[in-house]
């Protein structure tokens, strides 16, 4: 096992003093990005970049990248405790993890999501240690039909699946769409829906979308309600989070889907939010409890986070041995992986094998002191949930306005943030499903360009969907997900003839 | 304040040694805002964050100044909040040759006359690649082939540099490409790798990697003489081993991606010059000859009429072009 005994050497190079010391740096800066919305992970760790160019290239990226572990368990405190996602690859945990914290389990909600996100990482990093060179052919069979091919299972893994009728999903979806387009078109180089407000030439940023759909449209439904009348008495409780942490294995069957779902998108380049989506869409359709997601199940937080720490972790992969970045904090590393005098490649791995394992063992190293010091955190923030609601409204407004604005120093952002908050309002008001329109909105964009682009490739043919086994697997796989409901909904009807007519109508 | 001023220009004197005298008439008094119209870790972006690096380094100002990505609409949002930060001299724009034009192409709602020039700073060199094991040995066997079938050509983004130059191969070559879009080079890059595309023409340091790992190697160089010799890139090559595309029979002897830098419109004479001569004191450092170095780009500095020179050429350059193929705006 010649991976074995590099990777051995490169816990030499990680666990040192300084090493680990940068890493407890890193992860802390992280959680404090992650928390706070519209700072996140690419902005903390550009402003960090600057510092490292004085740095041995190998210390420069374990305090980098231990600072993403920390920013990635730091955005889904937010979507527990505030329904306000920091990161888009942290809104799937927003559908149970909210609910379970406003029943008053917060510790359980954190602790469920920390423990399911490191076995997510773990099996990540064992999948970088033992698979690297398979793992970076795969992501080279990847041409503009295959990306759609992914996208397009990600979205049929969540059409239909809701509680919603799809008609409504369908709706969801189309706004969504249409949000992602405002801006340049990659293909064309036109300017799209921008209205005539110049400045929207740059297109609608996923976090002020968020911030408004989730964090200020559920703050008007809780006014609405009198949520202040429900003060939640979270029980601060050490021994919650070991008992959280060992029903974990009760999920197995799910951490382990999960964790395949993740490092398959990760490899291939889905990346975390395609994952996450996928990942929890895919748990409610074959979990037991399936029905219940939505309303705090345990198991509607494990399939995301750990599909999202999966993939987050597998996605350094190919930005290490291909140069294509899978997230904008991996874009941002890459960068500075050049100001080092490193070039991401396929040569990285021979060239710098302290510095490609070296990095490989901290993943480990870094994901335990991540986890370590983010549970030891869980009775500070559940402790945020017994604060008064008449006060943490206020604060979740000011959150949200700063977020939306430090985004890109941008008044407009603000204003488009609080207007999703009406819409986000009006969607829950009107029991349409606002996950199918985040998801439109976070890769609907890059589904377009991936199809145009195939257009482009085929002169117009659609045979360019079928035209080779990895192609034609994913897109039947969409398509069987897509008409699974479907499918089930006939097979009802055939049972029940009594079921009114209009009904069927409807689904049809 | 008076002390930190004098020191400051002590150093910038001592620094300069005999290059031009530091302009006194007027200094920032506010933290500088550094505004890149890329995303994090593009081109741009690296140029924007490697010249803050350099000024915090060696203190040429005692103002902080920050980096802010706004590569929104291929930089247009960039370009945009610079237009509407007219006569704000903290704002300083660093951008490429999109700033004029982007706005022949699409109906984006800035020129680049909203601006002020300060300089161009590098040039980026654009060669023409292919996959490693394609049967092609030079540019002529390339374009030999490209006539019997229509190759797929990617590139980064539509109507851009990539697709310009894409264009004009096929008019000096008489051959037909279909041209992909992709968000970046990088992109298109390791599409080259897995076969996806038959070639693209991306700058040095967006496949320097991959031509270091065999997955992709350049034919030919759209420059009128070869590049500097610089680090052996594979074991047996270098950049200077790339043959010219003229040499090669391909008759395009220059093309190339200027890094620009821009204030907003409407600041005064005095406040451009103090941004001239700090971007002029950045290209003397070390550092800035070892970033041009690792990116493989042209050393160049272009300022006032050899800069509006530069991007009055260019623009007819392109007019032409985009005349040819329908896609000017209006």
């Amino acid at each position: 096992m010649e991976n074995l005994e590099s990777l051995l050497h490169g816990f030499t190079i990680a666990v040192t003093v300084p090493h680990l010391t940068l890493m407890v740096i890193g992860v802390l800066l992280g959680i404090l990005v992650g928390v706070l919305p519209g700072l996140g992970a690419p902005n903390g760790v550009s402003l960090l970049l600057p510092l490292t160019f004085g740095m041995q290239p190998v210390s420069a990226i374990i305090l980098l990248s231990s600072m993403y572990w920390g920013a990635l368990f730091g955005g889904s405190v937010t979507s527990i405790l505030f329904n306000i996602p920091g990161e888009p690859s942290s809104v799937a945990t927003t559908f149970d993890g909210y609910p379970m914290a406003r029943d008053g389990r917060p510790t359980t909600a954190l602790a469920t999501a920390f423990g399911s996100a490191a076995f997510g990482a773990l099996v990540g990093v064992i999948l970088i240690t033992f698979l690297a060179s398979w793992v970076a052919q795969v992501a080279l069979a990847f041409g503009p039909p295959e990306y759609f091919a992914v996208y397009f299972l990600a979205f049929a893994s969540f059409v239909g699946m809701g509680g919603a009728a799809p008609i409504k999903t369908v709706v969801a979806l189309a706004i969504g769409f249409a949000i992602a387009a405002i801006g340049i078109d990659t293909v064309s180089g036109s300017v799209r829906l921008t209205m005539g407000i110049d400045e929207l030439v740059k297109g609608v940023s996923f976090v002020v979308a968020v911030m408004g759909l989730f964090g200020i449209g559920e703050l008007l439904i809780a006014v609405e309600e009198e949520f202040s009348a429900r003060a939640v008495s979270s029980r601060v409780d050490w021994k919650e989070v070991f008992r959280a942490l060992g029903r974990l294995p009760h999920h197995g069957i799910a951490l382990l889907r999960s964790a395949a779902i993740g490092c398959w998108m990760g490899i291939t380049p889905g990346g975390p939010t395609a994952a996450s989506f996928m990942s929890y869409g895919i748990a409610k359709r074959f979990s037991r409890n399936g029905a219940r997601f939505g309303t705090g199940e345990a198991e509607g937080i494990v399939a995301p986070e750990t599909a999202d720490h999966a993939a987050g972790t597998s996605a350094l992969l190919p930005m290490l041995s291909l140069g294509i970045p899978g997230s904008a904090t991996a874009a941002v590393m890459m960068g500075g992986l050049m100001i080092w005098g490193l070039n991401p490649g396929p040569m990285l791995f021979v060239d710098q094998k302290d510095f490609v394992w070296g990095l490989i063992a901290s993943m480990y190293v870094g994901n335990i002191v991540a986890v370590a010091l983010v549970l030891l955190t869980v009775p500070v923030f559940a402790a945020l949930m017994r604060i008064p609601f008449a006060v943490i409204a206020p604060l979740i407004v000011i959150i949200c306005v700063v977020g939306a604005y430090s985004v890109s120093n941008s008044y407009l952002d603000v204003v488009l943030m609080l207007g999703f908050g009406v819409v986000g309002y009006l969607f829950k008001k009107l029991h349409y499903p606002l996950a199918p329109l985040v998801l439109a909105i976070v890769i609907g964009d890059k589904a377009e360009d991936a199809f145009r682009q195939a257009m482009l490739m085929s002169k117009g043919s659609l045979g360019i969907f079928f035209a080779n086994r990895l192609v034609t697997t994913l897109v039947l796989a969409g398509i069987a997900l897509l008409l699974l409901p479907l499918a089930l909904q006939i097979v009802r009807l055939l049972r029940k003839p009594d079921v009114s007519a209009q009904e069927k109508v409807r689904i049809i | 304040m008076k002390i930190t001023s004098k020191l400051l220009l002590s150093t910038a004197a001592f620094m300069l040694a005999g290059a031009l005298p530091a302009d006194a008439a007027w200094q920032p008094q506010k933290p500088i805002e550094f505004v890149a119209t890329a995303g994090p870790g593009g081109g741009t972006d690296n140029l924007a964050r490697a010249v803050q690096s350099i000024i915090t380094k060696y203190k040429l100002t005692d103002q902080p100044v920050v980096v802010v990505n706004k590569g929104g609409g291929s930089g247009a949002e960039g370009y945009v909040y610079g237009k509407a930060s007219a006569g704000d001299p903290y704002k300083v724009i660093f951008g490429t040759s999109n700033a004029w034009q982007q706005p022949l192409v699409s109906k984006v709602a800035f020129n680049y006359t909203d601006l002020t020039p300060i300089a161009a700073m590098a040039q980026d060199e654009f060669l023409l690649w292919v996959k490693q094991d394609a049967p092609y040995k030079t540019a002529s066997d390339f374009l030999k082939a490209a006539a019997a079938t229509e190759f797929k050509m990617g590139g980064a983004q539509s109507k851009d540099t990539d697709e310009v130059l894409t264009r004009m191969i096929e008019k000096a070559a008489k051959v037909k490409f279909t041209y992909i879009p992709f968000k970046s080079g990088a992109e298109a890059a390791v599409q080259l790798a897995g076969g996806h595309i038959d070639a693209h023409v991306n700058n040095p340091s967006e496949s320097l990697g991959q031509w270091r790992g065999s997955t992709q190697r350049p034919l030919c160089a759209f420059s009128p003489k070869r590049l500097p010799q610089g680090p052996k890139v594979t074991t047996s090559e270098g950049w200077s081993d790339v043959p010219t595309c003229v040499e090669q029979g391909l008759a395009i002897s220059q093309y190339e991606q200027p890094r620009t830098v821009w204030l907003p419109g409407k600041v005064s004479p005095e406040q451009a010059a103090y941004y001239v001569d700090l971007m002029k004191k950045v290209q003397a450092t070390p550092e800035w000859k070892e970033y041009i170095e690792k990116t493989s780009q042209v050393d160049t500095f272009l300022t006032g009429t050899a800069f509006d020179n530069f991007i009055k050429q260019d623009l007819e350059h392109v007019k032409q072009v985009a005349g040819e193929q329908g896609w000017l705006v209006k």
